[in-house]
């Protein structure tokens, strides 16, 4: 590697000198003879800042691939899960808000998106959009952990926790759920009723309203208790693989705000801003997670 | 802007028509995932979720994640964390029924139940 000349592109470096490179204390200059010409952004077993940034690259896809094994984990449990007990999936789906489910993944595609534009900012030395692409990156991925934070501490006030900490302590939220989802233990109220012929003072079941809709599911809710025993297990998975996921947004965070202060200082230019293509790579990776993480666990059909 | 100033040497620059259609097509088909909800195709339905999302999976790895312009190595690196998840998983779940029959039985005479309280 002593004597491999600089590719295109890569700027002309002042002396190193000014730049502490930690292994310049080694001695043993003579395998490494074209130091004075090194690009001070290229750390020096390195020849060039693309050989630099392909090896990062392939480390931090490397860094990937074990993150998906990782989370193939808890996808196995999911799969088997379902797979043995559909039922519980159908009935227990009902607890999640859809709407905040959808809310989050937008969220984080967004912060995709302005991810990927801070790489294409820093490759085409535009500062302040760096800057404004990774504050936008971080307050999406703070808005996503509120969203969570408000679906969590809902969930936990009612009682829904995993395994024994199920413990459904909200009568009205039972009833909102089979109104709103008009659903039981499984089979849906309005199915019900049209079998058996249900209704309030001869109007049928499909032309009440709401509140007389709640009162047919109330009817029929003893009848249906208890629910599928195995609910606290979905609960299980749900705060594993949400909880999972809430901590790489979490890891996701400390490192964008580390790029956050290295752009303001202004280190990441066109020639250097490998740490903000693989901080981008990672939080896609964190995005891909969820994009299979809403369908499995909230649109549940 | 011409695609002149829109060069790195060191990688490929995203265009900014790329970054935001891929945006609106991820945006589009969450909405289209939420939708297919309400129809009922039975069975088909997971399938039908499962596959938007892996449409939806291929844009952000295509795009966002640079694999279209990448070298092909780190694809086949990524692609191969992805195939041996999937023997993970469909490995493990084709026996997953096999000893359904002994916890029916069991079931049968151990009525399932939660204890009150932690």
């Amino acid at each position: 590697m002593s004597t491999t000349p600089h590719t295109a592109g890569v700027a002309a470096a002042p002396p190193h000198g000014a730049h502490a490179h930690g292994d310049h204390a080694h001695g043993g200059h003579g395998d490494h003879g074209d130091h004075g010409h090194h690009n001070p952004d290229v750390a020096h077993h390195f020849d060039t800042a693309n050989q630099q940034f392909d090896a990062g690259k392939l480390g931090i896809w490397a860094f990937l691939v074990t993150e998906v094994l990782f989370f193939s984990g808890l996808f196995c449990a999911y799969s088997i899960w379902r797979n043995l007990n559909p039922e519980v999936f159908l009935y227990a789906h009902h607890y999640l808000d859809t709407t905040l489910g959808a809310t989050n993944t937008v969220v984080l595609l967004f912060s995709s998106l302005t991810a990927a534009w801070a790489v294409r900012c820093a490759q085409l030395n535009q500062k302040k959009g760096l800057v404004l692409c990774l504050s936008l990156t971080l307050l999406c991925a703070f808005g996503f952990l509120g969203v969570k934070y408000v679906e969590y501490s809902h969930k936990l006030h009612d009682g829904i926790g995993w395994g024994t900490a199920y413990q459904p302590h909200n009568p009205k939220l039972f009833s909102e759920l089979t109104a709103s989802g008009h659903y039981l233990n499984g089979r849906y109220v309005s199915e019900i009723a049209a079998e058996r012929n249900l209704g309030i003072d001869g109007v049928p079941y499909a032309e009440l309203d709401n509140a007389g809709k709640f009162q047919i599911a109330e009817q029929l809710r003893p009848e249906f208790l208890p629910e599928p025993v195995k609910v606290r297990t979905f609960f299980g998975i749900y705060y594993g693989m949400t909880g999972l996921h809430g901590v790489h947004v979490v890891g996701g965070i400390l490192v964008f705000l580390w790029l956050l202060v290295r752009a303001l200082k202004g280190q990441f230019h066109a020639g250097y801003f490998g740490p903000v293509d693989y901080a981008a790579l990672y939080w896609h990776l964190v995005d891909l997670v969820w994009i299979y993480l809403f369908p499995m666990l909230y649109l549940i059909h | 802007m011409s695609t002149a100033h829109e060069h790195n040497d060191i990688s490929h620059v995203a265009p900014v028509k790329v970054l935001l259609g891929v945006f609106g097509a991820l945006i589009f088909l969450t909405v289209l995932t939420v939708a297919a909800v309400f129809v009922d195709l039975g069975p088909l339905n997971i399938w039908i979720a499962m596959g938007i999302a892996t449409v939806k999976a291929l844009l952000v790895a295509l795009f966002f994640m640079h694999l279209a312009y990448d070298r092909p190595f780190n694809g086949i690196v990524f692609m191969a964390a992805l195939v041996f998840s999937g023997l993970f998983v469909s490995i493990a779940l084709l026996d997953s029924r096999e000893y359904k029959k002994n916890v029916d039985d069991f079931r049968a005479v151990t009525p399932l139940s939660i204890p009150a309280g932690k």
